[in-house]
Formats: structure tokens, sequence, C-alpha cells
């Protein structure tokens, strides 16, 4: 079989896996009876065309940046993560104990410090399925769906038995002290310019973009990464080159449970303010598909979290003004995960086929 | 505990088991077959939706029911071509699948119905009905035994009783027919069933249609039996669970009916946190409880229960040598 060029490698199969994607869904919008380029248009309208669209697309865009990091960093070592949701709801909670019991003086301190304590509990709980992977060979895939299920319950259960204010019925934590927000988009010198009415995206945007920097150093430019290329590419090969794969699983699942759970400075100290049930809303499992898209590549990552961004503040636009369900944006998840993450074989094939096609004919000509 | 609780507690178990057997049942052919599915909770929401509104229009709960297991097939049929025919990853088709079905199930049941993404209730001969089984009320009277008869065994819906009718019928399949020995065959060493003449791909095509059928019952039971019509996100992680409860049998069908069971028996528990605390005298908090069987499928994976071992080519598609 030919290969294909480098460029369509990476630029053209996820673009046509995409159009494959968008195609579908644009046949779903039409067997529900309603019309695709006016959805397309409500979407583009609410989420990109004013700056406070764009507040709210960035700010799911951050949230996904973390997480689709978080899946890719796995992905290198041949680790398929899915508990990114329980490790951001565990990262909640380490940033509620952050905010709630320490006493911090200046937002920024506080940023520091609950993005430490978000990464730690998010790294603690993807430790136990690292730990059973690499030591007793249980399916790292098998146990963290356990996890995320475990995650649930037992935020649950924090949040009804034990971090609830006395005399209060929602099962939330009390409002994190004034001290500890961080500063929205409109809040920022310079930036406020652009951001005139109040938008959740907040500072946590550039920790994003810096982690997605610090990720393609790790991943490309150490010891450390290069460590973890090879054994996610062979694992005999790593093995013989003198890698210790339990020390690797460990690392690199510990890294990917530390970024899911930074994600909760996003959402929970940036935008809630206090702890709730279910705060990670699916942004974990939305790591995978960005992941995906990305093609495991932090630029790719931030491309493609954009990508969801706009598909999550437009959908959730496409719920208030139109008769499209707001699932319509799992819908759309769920074919960018089918196309490419299962189906990219098929796709691959297509376009080698054309390729092959025009190829002949140019020899032809000449 | 008085007695009565306990067999309310039993029937409830028995009800709540169903679904997850029938799901860990359909698990056990793909995986077997060497297919891994995680999307077991996709199969059964997409098949609610269709049973619960097919039996809305038509009024049979059969009729709802062969819809599901269309439905159900639709799924399978794709996550089988994804697998075998294109050599996709098994796992991330299956996540796939499961984020398609829940949100295809919604956007259809608004808008056939227009209610919120659910079904309109059923009833009559729309649902699944309690069978009364023979002599289950002239034994009624007579203590522990007759009582049991009358309240736990009897007294639920066919579905109820075709699960564990599957149970013995996989059984026999797997291990007293040519197609189970092949099945089993071409999960451990598919090289070896190729090199014996035998269609790797078919093999695995059927196994994965077996699991659509399966997962289309266990979406039915869902839908017209337990409850009555579709609800968004009905199915709860109900597929998880059965996957846990397959892993916890270790791929072997009669174990998995008593994972189902004992899995069934916490989700009955669950809604009785009442008695629990009647029995173990202290408060267990609900979530605990709803977190058992992840907590225990995590034991087992670990190895601390004997150890669990998967198909040894699950996982992995099949290429054929040239």
């Amino acid at each position: 079989m030919d290969r294909l060029p480098r460029w369509a490698d990476v630029a053209l199969v996820p673009l046509v896996s995409l159009l494959m994607a968008a195609i579908l869904s644009a046949i779903v919008i039409l067997a529900i009876g309603q019309d695709p380029w006016e959805a397309i248009t409500v979407m583009v309208q609410g989420s990109l065309m004013s700056a406070y669209g764009w507040g709210y697309t960035l700010y799911y865009a951050t949230s996904f940046i973390f997480t689709g990091l978080a899946v890719t960093v796995a992905f290198h070592a041949g680790l398929f993560n899915i508990g990114g949701e329980g490790q951001a709801q565990l990262g909640g909670l380490g940033v509620a104990f952050a905010c709630l019991f320490i006493p911090w003086p200046h937002w920024t301190l506080a940023l520091m410090g609950a993005a430490c304590g978000a990464a730690l509990f998010g790294a603690a709980w993807a430790a136990i399925p690292a730990y059973l992977q690499a030591k007793r060979g249980s399916h790292i895939v098998i146990t963290t769906i356990m996890f995320n299920y475990i995650a649930a319950s037992f935020l649950i259960f924090m949040l009804v038995d034990v971090l609830r204010p006395q005399g209060k019925m929602d099962p939330t934590t009390a409002t994190f002290p004034e001290a500890t927000r961080l500063p929205s988009f409109n809040e920022i010198p310079g930036i406020n310019l652009i951001f005139d009415k109040g938008v959740p995206a907040n500072v946590t945007f550039f920790i994003a973009l810096i982690m997605a920097v610090v990720v393609w150093a790790l991943l490309w430019r150490t010891r450390l990464g290069y460590q973890i290329r090879a054994f996610g590419k062979s694992e005999p090969a790593a093995r013989y080159a003198g890698i210790n794969p339990t020390r690797i699983i460990m690392i690199a699942m510990l890294i990917s449970g530390g970024l899911a759970g930074m994600m909760a400075i996003n959402n929970v100290m940036g935008e809630a303010e206090r702890l709730l049930g279910n705060s990670a809303s699916g942004a974990g499992f939305i790591g995978i598909a960005v992941a995906l898209m990305g093609r495991n590549h932090p630029i790719g990552v931030v491309l493609a979290a954009l990508l969801f961004g706009f598909l999550f503040q437009g959908g959730a636009e496409l719920g208030l003004w139109t008769k499209i369900p707001i699932e319509l944006r799992t819908v759309v998840q769920g074919l960018v995960i089918l196309f490419t993450g299962a189906l990219d074989m098929m796709v691959r094939m297509l376009l080698t086929r054309i390729f092959a096609l025009f190829r002949s004919n140019r020899m032809e000509a000449a | 505990m008085e007695y009565a609780t306990l067999l309310q507690i039993l029937d409830s178990t028995l009800r709540l088991a169903t679904p997850l057997l029938l799901a860990c049942i359909a698990g056990l052919y793909s995986e077997r077959s060497g297919v891994f599915d995680i999307g077991l909770e996709g199969k059964m929401l997409v098949a609610a939706m269709c049973s619960g509104a097919v039996a809305f229009y038509s009024g049979s709960a059969w009729v709802g029911a062969l819809a599901g297991i269309g439905g159900s097939l639709v799924f399978a049929g794709i996550h089988g071509v994804t697998a075998i025919t294109f050599r996709g990853n098994q796992l991330i088709a299956g996540v796939a699948l499961n984020f398609l079905a829940s949100g295809l199930t919604v956007l259809v049941a608004q808008y056939l119905f227009g209610q919120g993404g659910r079904t309109p209730p059923l009833e009559g001969a729309a649902r699944f009905n309690p069978i009364t089984l023979p002599f289950a009320d002239m034994v009624k009277d007579i203590p522990i035994i007759g009582s049991f008869y009358h309240e736990v065994i009897s007294g639920h819906s066919a579905l109820v009783y075709a699960a564990f009718g599957i149970v013995a019928l996989t059984w026999w399949v797997l291990y007293r027919t040519r197609y189970g020995l092949r099945l089993r065959a071409v999960g451990e060493n598919p090289a070896a069933v190729d090199t014996a003449g035998v269609s790797v791909k078919g093999l695995r095509f059927s196994a994965v249609m077996i699991t659509g059928v399966l997962c289309g019952l266990a979406g039915a039971y869902m839908a017209t039996a337990l409850q009555a019509g579709f609800g968004k996100e009905m199915t709860a992680g109900r597929g998880y669970i059965a996957l846990a409860a397959l892993i916890f049998a270790k791929w072997r069908p009669v174990a998995a009916m008593w994972a189902c069971l004992l899995f069934g028996f916490f989700q009955a528990l669950a809604l009785r946190p009442d008695v629990v605390e009647a029995v173990v005298q202290v408060k267990v908090p609900v979530p605990f409880l709803d977190a058992l069987p992840y907590v225990l499928t995590v034991f087992v994976l670990a190895g601390f229960v004997g150890k669990a071992i998967p198909p040894r080519a699950g996982g992995e598609p099949y290429v054929k040598e040239r």
C-alpha cells in the first residue's frame, strides 16, 4: 500500500474525519426536521461573533485543553485513560479544600495553591489504576471506568455528608472566600477592552496554554518524555533499553491525572466559586475526543479544544434559540471520536486510494 | 430484619439484576470472540428508546422489544464494521457509540414526542406485565418456601425468566456446541481458527450481533418492564456494571448470573438504606452502596479474589497472514 505524504497524514486525515462527522451531524439535523444551515449559523453567531460568545467558548476550551492534554500524555505511554472525568471531579475536591481551609492573602497565591491541590487529588485518583496496571496487570481502561463511578459516589458523599454547610439543602460546598476569586477576562486590564460583559473565561486559560507548552517540552525535549514515548511505541523494546515499565506507567498516569485534576481551577475556582455535584460535567470524556482530534500533539489539542469549545457554546445556543436539543453536541462528540479514533484506518485507506489515483493520472499525462 | 422485608429485597434484586444479566451475557459473546465491548451501555440505551417509542405507537411490548433489538443491532453493526472490518480501536469505538447513543436517543425522542427527551408513559399491553407462575397463589401460605416462591420467584415479567433461560442456553452453546468451541477459540487464538478453515471475521461478526440482540432485550426490559417508558440516560451506567460483572465472573455464563444477582442485590439495598442501617447498626451512606459493585470489581481486577484473565486475543484486530 502506498503511504500518505506527511502533510496529509498530519492535517488532511483529521480534517476529512471532521468533515465526515459534520456531514453525518447535518444528516441527523435534517432527520429531526431542522435546518442544518440555520443550526451552524446560530452556533457561529452565538459562540464566535461576539466577545461575549468568545468568553464562553474560551472558558469551555480551557477545560478541554487540560483534559485533552491528560489523555494525550497517557496515550503516548500506550495507556488509554478514560478516567479523566473522575480525576477532574477529585481535582475539584482538591480545589475546594485549598480554597475553603487555607486563608489565602491574594488570588495569585490561591491560584498556585489550588492548582497544586487539584493536580495532587487528580493524580492520586489516577495512581491506583496506574499501580494496578503496572503491578497486577489489571486493564487500565476498565479500572479507570470503575474509578469514574467511584469518584461520582464519593463526591456525592463528600458534598452531602461532609462539606455541605450547616442548614443548607443543596449538596454544594460553601462559596469560596473573596480572596480566592480569579479575575475573569472582563476584569483583566487590557483584555477587558474587548470583553466588556461578565464572562466565565478567566486567567486559567493562560495556565492551560502554559501547560500545553510544558507537555510539549516534557514529551519531546526531556529524557522522561522520550522514555514515555518509547514505552508507548513498544514495551518490549523499551524494557530491553532498560526503561522501567512500572516507573513509566506510574509517572505517565500521575501526570495525566494531575492535568485532568487541574481542569478544576477553571470550572470550580474560576467559574462556580464553590464545588457543585457533577462539576466536571463531561469535560473529562471530551478530553478523549480532543486528544484524538488533536492527533496527540499539544498544538492539535489546543486547536481541537477550541473547536469543542465552539461546539459546546454553540450547542448551548442551539438549545436556547432553536428546536434542536442541546444533546446534539453529544452526538457530534460521539461522531468525532468514532471517525478520528476508531475509523481513522478507513479514512486513511480512502485518502491513500485518492492519492494513488492522482499519481497514476500524472504519470499517464507525462 | 423480618423475613417479609428480606423477600421484598430479594424480589427487587431479581428485577434489578435482569438488565445487568442480559447485558452481561451480551458482553460475554463479544468479548469471548475477542472483541472488547465497552459500548454495552450505548446499545442498551438505544434499545430502550426504540422499544419505548415503538411500544407506545404499537401498543405491544413485544413489537417494542423487536424494535429495541433492531436499534441495538444497528449499533452492534457499526461496532462490528469499525472493530472487525476496519480494524479500528475497539475501546475507542465503544466510547464513541456510548456518546452517540446518549445524544441520539434524546434527539429522536424529543423529535417524536416533544416531552423533553422522554417517551410517553406506557400502560397495559405496551409493557411487559408481571406473570403469576402456576401454583403461586396456592402455596403462598406455606411458610418460608411457599412465600419465597410467591413473593420472589413468581410475579416477574417474561423477560426476567427469559434472561435466566438465556444463561442456561449460553452455557450450553459455549461448552457443548461446535459454535461455542470455535467462539472460545477465536477469542484465544484466532490464527488457529483461521488455519482450521473457519472465518475469523464471520465468527466475530456473529458474536457481535448476538451481543446486539441481547443488549436489545436488556434495553427493552429497562423501558417496557422495569419502568414505563424511556427517559434520558435511563440506563444510568448499567452497561458498565454489566461489564464489571462480566470481569467479576471471569467471562463465564453461570458465574455471570451470580455476579449480576450480587450487583442487583446491592442496587436493591441502595433503595432501602433504612434496612441496611437496621442490620449493620451503623448509618451507611447510600453513595457507598452505589459504589460497591465498582469497588468489588476493582478488587477482582487487582487479583485479590482469584485472577481475572480476559480472552487472550481480546482487543486486537486479526490480520490474516499473506
